[in-house]
């Protein structure tokens, strides 16, 4: 009896954290995910594409770690529709692949996904 | 993601066919907890783990595989050489933590930011650190963008300029406070000793609204060494062979987790008698300078507070003159001429910064400085004493309008000054009190364009209700080509006897010719300047380099014309007519090889004022000005510290107009125009290990030497008297020698 009145107990606080966290939406959301890049052309081109995205407030974006900080008004926008938008400027986040199209489009210096690239900004 | 899930499914399979790497990924923290949730990945691969509950990961392995990279959102990404399949304890350092690594690339000692919408040059310590000596007026030596020179042929001050003005145009700040001005504006430049120092920005043109409406020429802030990034000890001595002698100390200590403190000594001396030119007057003042500062500083990274409180002291004594003149028997007596210069000064001045931590672009600055300055003095047979007393308070709100490409900064401040003068027998009292608010606004997409659009409106007691507008604005043309433009608007009270000190060391006869303006009789400054530069990086033999060419025009609504034309008089009168500075200026960096720099500059001034006695050029201001320096630092190894470093530069100034001496008998009459001048001045450092440093120096190589600085030195009592006229170096070659011992 005990362990069930606990599960409901646990439920019940879920379901309220749940509501809050859905109904408060938070004008200044922070969040950081993981960008590929590899150099500061590929900086500027992720943060505008962020800072493009309605809603955006502050980008980020850490060449040697790859994160990107981002601070955003939740009521506008959502992570998934910032992420989109990095994609469509041709970088690949954790989720979401950039199309080769997109890709395509980033200057050859940025072009991260080949390994050349990778080692040549190493060596910077 | 989902091919990582895969491996982990296809991971026993794997296990059985080859061998495997384990290992565990810690936090590199005080505890070293274990990091679940790390992607541990092998170079070029799709293989990889993500760590689990305990940070462990178990990878499959084989031979081809060497570099094993181990990534965390928030941690410094690591790259591993595997040779083996060992078990691996690996610990990530959050990037939080990532600004207290060393980087110790090297830094361009004098820089032109690429990004920033107004034409900034930054001068960091390495520079300062190229002419040894010895306080802020002679920092700019090795910078062809600032002029340097005697303002007169007694007192030893140097004064500086900036597109063809004097120094009263340049607001001159110490930490942003504007801390050069009034009383302090003819010696003010001795009083900052050069260690103190840590970086100095010279803004050209019109200039940030945010320090005030004074600055018409450019901007001039330096920052100060801070306790907690200064040495904890630092010594300096130096002695030259004109016998000038410096002692610095500084120490810094924790006191607190958050509170540190730092006490900053400088005492410098002079007293031997030099007459090389053997006109009878000393070449140089004989002085004695005590100057003391404590710094406080409060750092609160959880909060996000800093606090700066900052208690400055300086006793300043010079004696000048004639080489037998003794202060005890021939003070305001026509003895002997001489001058004695006693300046008491002290500051207080508190900052506070606050960052909102979860808002970075969120920020409060609240600055507030009081000084007190004293200058008793005499020149001759004139008496000067002035008394300024002075309170600044200035606060600052920044924040974002949508997103972080457009930045505000917002605030107000207030400034009162109370000026006692005694000249002679006449009395000048002025209080100046003004109250403004200012907003200026940055526009920065990114990428090419960089715009800064600043007003501020004043309410000043005796200039009245005025509106100061700046624009900056920044444009990436192409790769590595950066054109700028400015204008902006100026005005101040000219403090014309504090500013114009010189004129005191002549016979000439002081006359205001105005009377119905609020100060001294005369009306208030006003000047709009304009500027354009372009910037163009390049690469020539493998080897970067830049060019910069600017342009910038002041054009004065009103000036105060100081009139030294007639040979007998000084006149200040309000302009009547066209009076403006046309500075033009190209310079080029290169390195022709590794850390051998150069720096070649030229410049073209075009500075003329409607004098009574028609349109002329403004005295003393060269025509054409070159710049030459070089700087050589050898190889350091790594693990090692000692090396050379040298440095070198050449200066050379066209023909300046001197004020018409005709009305002067014929013996004391000069000609129209200065003769050229070129001086060489050169310094070698020897870093002998990170605590101790030698460095041996020589100014003035070439042993220029102005010939009869002073008109009428031989009379030094009759009409024609006058030490004004100093277009070169009096003191010939002067060679220093000094050391530097610093424990981190």
């Amino acid at each position: 009896m005990k362990s069930i009145n606990l599960i409901k107990k646990v439920t019940l606080v879920l379901t309220f954290l749940i509501t809050t966290v859905t109904f408060a939406q938070n004008k200044n959301e922070r969040t950081s995910l993981e960008v590929d890049g590899v150099c500061l052309m590929c900086k500027k081109r992720i943060e505008k594409a962020s800072l493009n995205t309605k809603g955006v407030k502050s980008a980020i974006w850490n060449v040697e770690t790859h994160e990107l900080k981002l601070i955003f008004d939740e009521r506008k926008t959502n992570l998934e529709t910032i992420q989109k938008s990095i994609v469509a400027v041709g970088h690949d986040t954790k989720t979401l692949k950039a199309t080769d199209e997109a890709y395509e489009t980033v200057h050859p210096c940025c072009k991260y996904r080949d390994e050349e690239v990778q080692e040549d900004h190493k060596k910077e | 993601m989902k091919q990582i899930i895969y491996i982990i499914l296809l991971l026993p399979l794997f296990a059985i066919s080859q061998s495997e790497l384990k290992g565990t990924v810690f936090e590199d923290n005080a505890s070293k907890t274990p990091l679940p949730g790390a992607n541990v990945i092998w170079y070029g691969t799709t293989v990889g783990d993500v760590t689990d509950f305990d940070g462990k990961f178990t990878i499959p392995y084989k031979k081809e595989y060497n570099k094993l990279i181990i990534s965390y959102v928030g941690y410094k990404t690591d790259t591993l050489l595997i040779s083996s399949p060992k078990t691996i304890t690996h610990y990530l350092k959050p990037t939080s933590e990532l600004d207290e690594i060393e980087i110790t690339s090297r830094k361009k000692p004098s820089s032109i930011s690429y990004l920033s919408s107004q034409n900034v040059i930054n001068v960091s310590s390495d520079e300062l650190l190229k002419a040894a000596c010895c306080n802020l007026s002679e920092s700019f030596e090795t910078n062809p963008s600032i002029d340097v020179n005697f303002a007169d042929a007694v007192t030893g001050t140097r004064q500086i300029k900036m597109l063809g003005l004097t120094s009263p145009y340049i607001l001159i700040a110490t930490e942003n406070i504007p801390s050069i001005r009034g009383a302090s504006q003819a010696f003010g430049l001795s009083f900052i000793p050069g260690t103190w120092v840590e970086s100095i920005q010279i803004t050209k043109g019109a200039g940030s609204v945010v320090n005030g409406y004074e600055s018409i020429t450019g901007q001039i802030n330096a920052e100060l060494v801070k306790p907690t990034t200064d040495d904890k000890l630092f010594v300096n001595l130096y002695g030259a062979s004109n016998a000038r002698l410096e002692l610095n100390t500084h120490f810094n200590t924790k006191v607190s987790d958050k509170w540190t403190t730092g006490v900053y000594l400088h005492g410098s001396t002079l007293n031997t008698k030099h007459d090389v030119n053997n006109d009878n007057f000393l070449d140089m003042p004989l002085y004695n300078q005590v100057n003391v500062m404590n710094r406080w500083q409060y750092t609160n990274p959880e909060k996000g507070l800093v606090s700066f409180i900052n208690l400055k002291y300086l006793k300043d004594d010079k004696q000048t003159g004639e080489i037998d003149f003794n202060p005890e028997t021939d003070k305001l007596t026509t003895n002997n001429w001489g001058s004695e210069i006693d300046t008491e000064r002290y500051e207080v001045s508190a900052k506070l910064g606050y960052v909102n931590a979860e808002l970075p672009w969120q920020s409060i600055g609240v600055q507030a400085a009081f000084s007190g300055h004293q200058q008793d003095s005499y020149f001759g047979l004139n008496t000067y004493d002035i008394e300024h007393n002075s309170l600044y308070a200035n606060v600052i709100y920044n924040t974002i309008i949508s997103d972080s490409r457009h930045k505000i900064k917002t605030g107000i401040s207030y400034t009162y000054d109370h000026y006692d003068e005694l000249v002679n027998t006449t009395d000048f009292n002025r209080t100046e009190n003004s109250i403004g608010g200012f907003l200026e606004y940055n526009y920065f997409n990114l990428d090419k364009l960089n715009v800064t659009a600043g007003l501020r409106v004043d309410r000043h007691n005796l200039l009245g209700t005025f509106v100061t507008p700046r624009l900056h604005l920044r444009y990436t043309t192409w790769e590595k080509g950066v054109f700028r433009a400015s204008v902006g608007r100026g005005k101040r009270s000219a403090n014309i006897l504090a500013e114009n000190q010189k004129l005191f060391s002549t016979s000439r006869n002081i006359n205001i010719l105005n009377t119905t303006g609020a100060i001294y009789g005369l009306d208030p400054e006003i000047a709009w300047n304009y500027g354009v530069s372009f910037l163009q990086g390049f690469r020539v033999f493998g080897r970067k380099g830049e060019v910069i060419a600017d342009f910038y025009r002041t054009d004065f609504k009103n000036q105060v014309v100081v009139d030294y034309e007639n040979a007998q008089q000084v006149n200040f009168y309000n302009l009547a007519g066209e009076s403006y500075a046309n500075s033009f200026q190209v310079e080029l960096h290169y390195e022709p090889f590794n850390n051998f720099n150069t720096r070649l500059a030229y410049k073209n001034y075009d500075v003329k004022t409607q004098f009574n006695s028609g349109k002329l050029e403004r005295p003393l201001t060269p025509k054409h000005r070159f710049f030459a320096n070089a700087s050589y630092e050898t190889e350091v190894d790594e693990g090692e510290s000692r090396q050379w470093k040298f440095d070198a530069t050449y200066n050379w100034l066209g023909a300046q107009r001197l004020s018409s001496t005709q009305n002067n008998p014929i013996q004391y009459q000069l000609s129209e125009y200065s003769k050229t001048v070129a001086t060489f001045n050169a310094q070698v450092t020897k870093v002998f290990s990170p605590k101790f440093e030698v460095y041996l120096g020589g100014e003035n190589i070439f042993n220029t030497r102005q010939e009869n600085p002073i008109v009428s030195a031989d009379n030094p009592f009759g009409s024609s008297f006058d030490t004004t006229f100093v277009y070169g170096p009096i003191f010939g070659a002067n060679y220093y020698a000094g050391l530097r011992f610093k424990i981190k």
